[in-house]
């Protein structure tokens, strides 16, 4: 089952390259997204009834945490995919892309879901490194896809910003491997996660606060939280809005589950003062600067990508408070930050498309002319604003009352007051965009290949915010890994 | 090989990694640069070679092979082609002067030696020992990145971030695992592709292209 999840984005991303492009090839990719989600359920429900399972000689293991995270890959990568076609359709009809690069871009999507599910599935903190930094070489090519130079820009900034995180996140685990090192006598050591968390009692707390607070820096690079965060407004507004989907909705949070596994190792050796002060301190610095440069923003695509700043703010301070509660809100969070923010940018491509600007001023009355598109994204940013019954509102009441709980209450109060800034500045904007007179034009269909992967993502979103039937479970156990 | 040429090997290659380092900063002429990293990319093999040979690991010996085939032939060359696209192209104006430059890589490297305390402690061999002497480079590979303005010096600069920390990863650990020492070359590498391919890309818009054309995208 393990080799499956990662098998399978591999076998289409070589039959994507080996045939000749073609339409199908596309549809070829939602497929194997799909057969991602099923497996990640089907290894969801294995790990809640029995024990983690490793494979490939002990370099991957599932325990709930990872299969919660391939879940929420899967389901982002449906949607993405999906989209997928529709955005090649556009742009092979529009003439700004041959079918080599069509075929390309299918192959290095796969690639980049091979290389997520890889750092997820990842049992080696050294295996999870490499696996994050071939997400960055992968998706460099995607963000700079439509080769303009505005998006060539964007992926030089990403890259450069990016490698220099990740070699931050590399110092950090070497020098978390060389306190284990010098942990003698408290069993093998390797770079194996299970074995640096039993260890972690023993491990040197001077190396481990320079380690983790390289390893906060680094990977919160990946992350997008201040101070190296940008790289990303430029890269998730120019990449094609699948690509941005998949980047703001999943891969930002596959970073942050590289921190919170080393959170728990960091935990055990220095207590939990030291990792909560360091995400306490990222946390609100991205929530301030989030909230500062919303209010400025004109442009929608930079404005979603500013909001995925202040949302791994708010997780990061989630991961600060620590408590399981906070843990299960922090998981929860993630899967409806993806599912929201995924369908906003694949909206925003397709308004994009069809406007032909993503200047805010300049597309007005969005409600009135494409109803079904404007309708969309209006209960999209509902759904990000924090607001029931979508699934934010019960992840974000959950971390503000975790964080009150560990004794945060300043925090969560200054989040709090954050949070009504970049309410007003989104409510703004969006009214803008949205409402407002039609004009004489009769209003535009949205095609159902657009509309029904976009309302099936707000569904899912407002169902796991009102039953939290499927996910109880897995969310629990995963949670009772980063906080035992 | 007797302990203290082994020793008095590794001080010598760990300090032509940072010497190297300096140089980057110290030269304009990008060819210079470039020739600077395939040397540091030599020290670094060789770095692992000794420390291969000291302990007896054949497999840290073959990684520290494939270290000096990649970062002192592959990777050079690799961007010596693009430096060859435009052969008058110099570092004209840093963002820091040169003078300025050399004093900042100095402080830096003194306040490397102050922050690893904790860890040259632990460690206390003749490895261990040149730690900070990594992490020097890596501060110094950081700064050349942040105020170099050509694209070739930015992946020069890169490439010196991830030199020093491998060099810290061997004297700390003789190297992180081999297949993750293998995989992290191999990311590196495909990284470098990458950025050639966007230089290429970008020049044959921009032109000769540097750091301060990049304004199209901003808030």
């Amino acid at each position: 089952m393990l080799i499956v999840v990662l098998a399978l984005p591999l076998a289409c991303g070589i039959v994507c390259g080996v045939m000749p492009w073609q339409r199908s090839l596309g549809w070829l990719g939602t497929a194997a997204a799909s057969g991602v989600l099923v497996t990640g359920i089907v290894l969801s429900v294995q790990v809640v009834h029995g024990r983690p399972e490793t494979g490939l000689g002990g370099i991957v293991r599932v325990d709930a945490l990872s299969a919660f995270m391939v879940v929420v890959i899967g389901v982002i990568a449906v949607l993405a995919t999906w989209q997928g076609v529709r955005y090649l359709d556009a742009e092979i009809a529009a003439g700004r892309c041959t079918r080599r690069h069509a075929s390309l871009y299918s192959v290095l999507v796969q690639a980049f879901l091979a290389t997520m599910l890889l750092a997820v599935l990842a049992a080696n903190l050294g295996v999870l490194w490499v696996a994050v930094e071939a997400t960055t070489v992968v998706t460099t090519f995607l963000v700079g896809h439509r080769r303009t130079q505005s998006s060539l820009e964007a992926s030089w900034k990403y890259i450069i910003i990016c490698s220099v995180g990740i070699a931050m996140a590399f110092l950090g685990t070497v020098l978390i491997y060389l306190a284990a090192l010098h942990a003698s006598g408290h069993g093998p050591h390797s770079l194996d996660w299970t074995s640096l968390a039993a260890q972690s009692h023993h491990l040197n707390p001077g190396i481990m606060r320079l380690g983790f607070g390289l390893i906060v820096l680094g990977y919160g690079t990946k992350v997008g939280l201040v101070p190296m965060h940008s790289w990303l407004p430029d890269a998730h507004s120019q990449a094609p809005a699948p690509v941005s989907a998949l980047m703001s909705g999943v891969l930002l949070t596959v970073a942050f589950y590289a921190i919170l596994r080393f959170k728990v190792i960091a935990d055990g050796a220095l207590g939990s003062a030291f990792p909560r002060t360091l995400l306490v301190i990222v946390g609100l610095l991205s929530l301030l600067v989030a909230a500062s440069l919303l209010l400025t923003q004109r442009d929608y695509k930079r404005m979603l990508a500013y909001h995925s700043v202040e949302h791994m703010g708010l997780i990061a301070l989630g991961a600060a408070a620590g408590s399981p509660l906070a843990i299960a809100a922090v998981l929860l969070h993630v899967l409806g930050h993806g599912l929201a923010k995924g369908v906003l940018f694949l909206a925003s491509g397709e308004i994009l498309l069809t406007e032909g600007t993503s200047e805010i001023e300049r597309v007005p009355a969005l409600l009135s002319r494409r109803p079904v598109l404007g309708g969309i994204f209006g209960f999209g940013l509902v759904a990000l604003l924090g607001f029931p019954p979508f699934s934010l509102f019960a992840s974000e009441l959950n971390m503000l009352r975790a964080e009150f709980q560990v004794g945060l209450g300043w925090v969560a109060a200054a989040s709090l007051v954050c949070m009504v800034v970049i309410f007003a500045a989104v409510v703004s904007h969006g009214r803008h965009l949205l409402l407002g007179p039609r004009g004489t034009a009769a209003p535009a269909m949205t095609p159902a290949l657009v509309a029904v992967p976009l309302i099936g993502g707000l569904v899912c979103c407002a169902f796991i915010g009102v039953s939290a039937w499927p996910l109880g479970p897995l969310l629990h156990a995963a949670a009772r890994i980063v906080s035992p | 090989m007797s302990t203290s040429t082994y020793a008095s090997a590794l001080g010598l290659e760990a300090a032509a990694v940072l010497l190297c380092a300096v140089v980057t900063l110290w030269r304009r002429s990008l060819g210079a640069i470039v020739r600077a990293l395939a040397i540091q990319g030599l020290a670094l093999g060789c770095v692992a070679m000794v420390i291969g040979l000291h302990q007896h690991d054949v497999g840290l010996i073959i990684v520290g092979l494939l270290v000096l085939g990649a970062k002192a032939i592959v990777v050079p060359a690799l961007i010596t082609r693009v430096v060859r696209a435009d052969p008058r192209s110099r570092e004209t104006q840093p963002l820091v002067n040169v003078p300025a430059s050399l004093v900042a890589a100095g402080a830096l490297t003194f306040l490397a030696f102050a922050s690893t305390r904790s860890v040259t402690s632990l460690v206390p061999t003749a490895a261990g020992r040149l730690i900070p002497v990594g992490l020097s480079a890596v501060l110094v590979g950081f700064f050349a990145l942040v105020t170099r303005r050509k694209a070739v010096s930015q992946i020069v600069g890169i490439l010196l971030v991830d030199n020093g920390v491998a060099l810290v990863a061997f004297l700390a650990t003789a190297g992180v695992p081999l297949l993750v020492e293998l995989g992290a070359s191999l990311d590196v590498l495909l990284a470098v592709i990458v950025l050639r391919v966007l230089t290429t890309q970008l020049r044959s818009r921009l032109g000769s292209f540097d750091f301060d054309q990049l304004n199209e995208l901003h808030d």
